[in-house]
């Protein structure tokens, strides 16, 4: 009796002794670096804080989504860097999942050469470090466009040039009144989806709901178009002279060579592992569904669309999420070609104004997290969303 | 009334003849096209001879679409790209824009490129300049490393590509004393080699290492050391002892959360700051140390992986044996797990190569760099397309062996159940 209660006791310590070893050389390791911290900032006159960030930054930034010259704070900077990397992430993932999805399908084609070509373009752009795509078209590929004199014109509304892309400017009068709108036919065509799988499952009837979900979403907006004082009108960019040799566009919107160069790279490569994914997803809805589903009478669409599609997207959400990380956090190699990131701006320009190494890389790597943390979370809920409900 | 019958096993005689000559028409146009710049349907109105070739593709296409048609080539065409409309019109246009690329590419490359030559007047044509490739070569291989001492980086290379070869070759037995030397004998002697400083070999400090041999330093160090490092902390994960489970899921979150170019950032300016006034760390360590934590996280949850796919049973019979822990995960546990993730841990090898590129951020410059340096040269302005498509296809080949070689080691270690 009082052996067995030595053992257990003694296998409690057991556990205990690499717990607390682990901990005090975590501890130890880390009062060390403070105090060298501590020491290091004293000897250079600097004292920790983030006060810093209600100063003047002083520097401009040269593509910025909100409001920002020289005289705004590195707050405002901070600010400026978040938004544009949020920004490339976006369209990044935008563009590469449609991409991704259009490649991973290519590949499962029973057309050999589609399926071919989609294979090359995933073994290609997957072997190439990311940095070396961005480098390609932003100093090799975009380099060659022509100059603003005789830039690609689409219509002479659009014209592509080496200092950028100039697009037109939406104007907008009443937006608040057209968003609101969107918004309403959005949530009419979520409750009209519900109320049909309610008919559906309880009923078995069949409500066109694709076509009703598309008029609502024309029709609404429409509807504000004609009646409630909406307009759009579009400032198209025009060609100006500044000198006789120099030219450039006004009006208009420019998208900036490094914003194009880095969406291009981003999204072309997060494409091939999306690719994989979806390729992945719907090999691993096994033969008997479809063939169950078409014993029961579906036709070849619903088929895709309530018994392949479900399946599939269960295996090939938790990888994509991944890749959508993966993608937000890559979007730093802007800082290469230098498109004003966070990074850039914030661990760069700022950093080297301000010496304040320790702040302003742990408010980096804390965006980071946070950014990589919501992503995850909001890919959770959806992945639970789909997930089986087993009833 | 017969002419636009449907093509079938009847009138495959008329039928197929007709639609292989319009489909052969169709390319013959196209390819004629692009590589002489001839139209052969120039003499039609502009719109038609455009679509001309798609049109008569199309057509043709359609009348050789016989299924059964108890031909066996044509049975095996029409089933892989000729299966309906959309499908022939995919192909149409996949073989179009094929040949249509072919010579624009061939006259880069090859045709229109310059070879000879050791500056920039020698590159005349519209093609690429390979002369900035040749002329450049040596630095992009050895960076600023300096000539005289190249040999050094050579021998080390050739070290370990014979210990390596001939480790194939020997008895089983003695296969372990080379795997031995290579990891722990082998690398802080190949760095001693470049390094120098001893033996009567000159210094080279680390700032001057670059080009491609860098890359292969830097990958060989890092996969060397975020191996066990990523098993520890897959293991630390799966504790039963919090406090360690806990500063494991800590540890890998944080470095999974965070992009590496941050991590180098970091290694290069915030680092310091935690060092005692006056000591000083090689960049180049530091970059590793950087790169190393980095991988091993991502690693860890790839073994992670492999772990929570082993049955219980595992572990239960390897207890019951009287297995300590350290024991049963070392030769029964990580075995089977690690043959399970072959593919994620070859994954992962292949993203620190391709992370590599990054430690520009630093200041250090291997590949990618070089050419960053050298297309900003004076002399060799506006080289930069012949330069990163160099280094596209020089890392392309090496990643895609890697990925192979993993694919063939997976295949080769399946064990069947």
């Amino acid at each position: 009796m009082n052996l067995k209660k030595l053992n257990i006791e003694n296998k409690k310590i057991r556990n205990l002794i690499p717990q607390a070893l682990t901990v005090l050389a975590l501890l130890s390791v880390i009062i060390y670096f403070a105090t060298n911290a501590q020491i290091n900032m004293g000897n250079r006159g600097i004292s920790f804080g983030f006060g810093f960030l209600n100063q003047e930054a002083s520097f401009d930034i040269t593509f910025s989504m909100i409001e920002y010259d020289g005289s705004h704070s590195y707050g405002r900077a901070f600010l400026v860097g978040l938004l544009n990397t949020i920004l490339v992430s976006v369209i990044g993932i935008f563009f590469a999942t449609i991409l991704g999805v259009i490649v991973g399908i290519s590949r499962l084609s029973d057309n050999y050469l589609i399926a071919k070509v989609a294979e090359w373009y995933v073994e290609i752009f997957r072997n190439i470090p990311l940095i070396l795509q961005i480098f390609f078209w932003y100093f090799a590929a975009l380099r060659a466009l022509p100059l603003p004199e005789n830039g690609i014109s689409f219509n002479d509304i659009s014209f592509l040039t080496i200092k950028g892309w100039y697009v037109p400017k939406f104007i907008w009068t009443n937006f608040n009144i057209f968003l609101l709108s969107i918004i309403a036919a959005l949530i009419a065509i979520y409750f009209l989806n519900s109320y049909a799988t309610k008919q559906r499952e309880q009923f078995g009837k069949q409500i066109p709901t694709t076509i009703i979900s598309l008029a609502t979403l024309i029709l609404i907006p429409l509807f504000t178009f004609l009646f409630l004082g909406v307009s759009l009108s579009f400032e198209y960019p025009v060609l100006k002279q500044l000198s006789p040799t120099v030219f450039t566009y006004a009006g208009g919107v420019s998208i900036i060579p490094e914003l194009i160069a880095l969406a291009l790279a981003l999204s072309m490569y997060t494409a091939t592992f999306i690719a994989e994914n979806v390729r992945a997803g719907i090999l691993g809805v096994g033969k008997g569904q479809k063939e169950a589903a078409a014993s029961i009478g579906l036709n070849k669409n619903q088929i895709l669309k309530l018994v392949v599609m479900p399946q599939a997207l269960r295996i090939i959400i938790p990888p994509t999420t991944n890749q959508y990380l993966n993608l937000t956090k890559n979007s730093s190699l802007a800082a290469a070609i230098a498109y004003p990131d966070i990074v850039l701006v914030f661990a760069g320009t700022a950093l080297m104004q301000t010496g304040r190494a320790i702040e302003i890389i742990s408010i980096t790597m804390l965006t980071y997290l946070t950014l990589s943390i919501s992503i995850s979370i909001f890919m959770n809920w959806y992945n639970k969303k789909m997930a089986i409900k087993e009833k | 009334m017969n002419l636009i019958a449907k093509p079938s096993k009847e009138n495959i005689k008329t039928y197929v003849p007709i639609g292989l000559f319009l489909v052969s028409l169709s390319f013959l146009d196209v390819f004629i096209n692009a590589f002489f710049n001839f139209n052969l349907m120039g003499f039609l109105p502009s719109q038609l001879s455009y679509f001309l070739p798609l049109i008569l593709g199309f057509i043709g296409f359609y009348l050789i679409r016989i299924e059964f048609s108890g031909v066996r080539s044509l049975d095996v065409l029409n089933k892989n790209i000729n299966s309906n409309n959309f499908n022939a019109l995919l192909t149409l246009f996949t073989i179009f824009i094929i040949i249509k690329s072919i010579p624009p590419m061939l006259d880069w490359f090859i045709l229109e490129a310059n070879f000879a030559g050791n500056s920039k007047d020698d590159c005349t044509g519209n093609g690429a300049c390979w002369v900035f490739i040749k002329v450049w070569f040596n630095r992009f291989m050895y960076g600023l490393y300096p000539d005289a001492e190249q040999w050094r980086i050579n021998t080390a290379f050739l070290i370990l590509f014979a210990v390596v070869g001939v480790s194939f070759f020997v008895a089983e037995k003695l296969k372990k004393y080379f795997i031995l030397f290579l990891v722990f004998v082998f690398p802080f002697l190949g760095i001693k080699l470049i390094s120098g400083g001893s033996f009567g070999l000159e210094y080279v400090e680390s700032a001057a290492w670059g080009g491609l041999s860098l890359t292969f330093i830097i990958s060989a160090f890092a996969i060397l050391f975020c191996f066990p490092i990523g098993v520890i902390l897959a293991l630390g994960r799966r504790s039963s002892l919090p406090a360690i489970k806990y500063i494991s899921i800590g540890f890998i979150e944080l470095w999974r959360g965070v992009p590496l170019i941050t991590v180098l950032f970091m290694s290069a300016v915030m680092f310091p700051m935690f060092l005692p006034d006056g000591t000083f760390i090689d960049k180049l360590i530091r970059v590793l140390i950087a790169i190393t934590l980095f991988e091993a996280a991502y690693m860890a949850e790839v073994v992670r992986g492999g772990l929570q796919a082993l049955p219980k049973g595992q572990y239960e019979a390897a207890k019951s044996l009287g297995m300590g822990y350290w024991r049963m995960n070392a030769l029964i546990i990580l075995p089977q797990a690690l043959k399970l993730v072959i593919p994620g841990i070859a994954n992962t090898l292949l993203a620190l190569v391709k992370d590599t590129p990054l430690i520009f951020v630093v200041g250090l410059m291997e590949l990618a760099g070089m050419i960053g340096l050298a297309k900003t040269n004076p002399k060799w302005l506006g080289m930069a397309m012949e330069g990163y498509v160099f280094a596209g296809l020089v890392f392309w080949v090496i990643c895609y062996a890697m990925s192979r070689y993993s694919q063939n080691l997976e295949k080769k270690l399946s064990t069947e159940r």
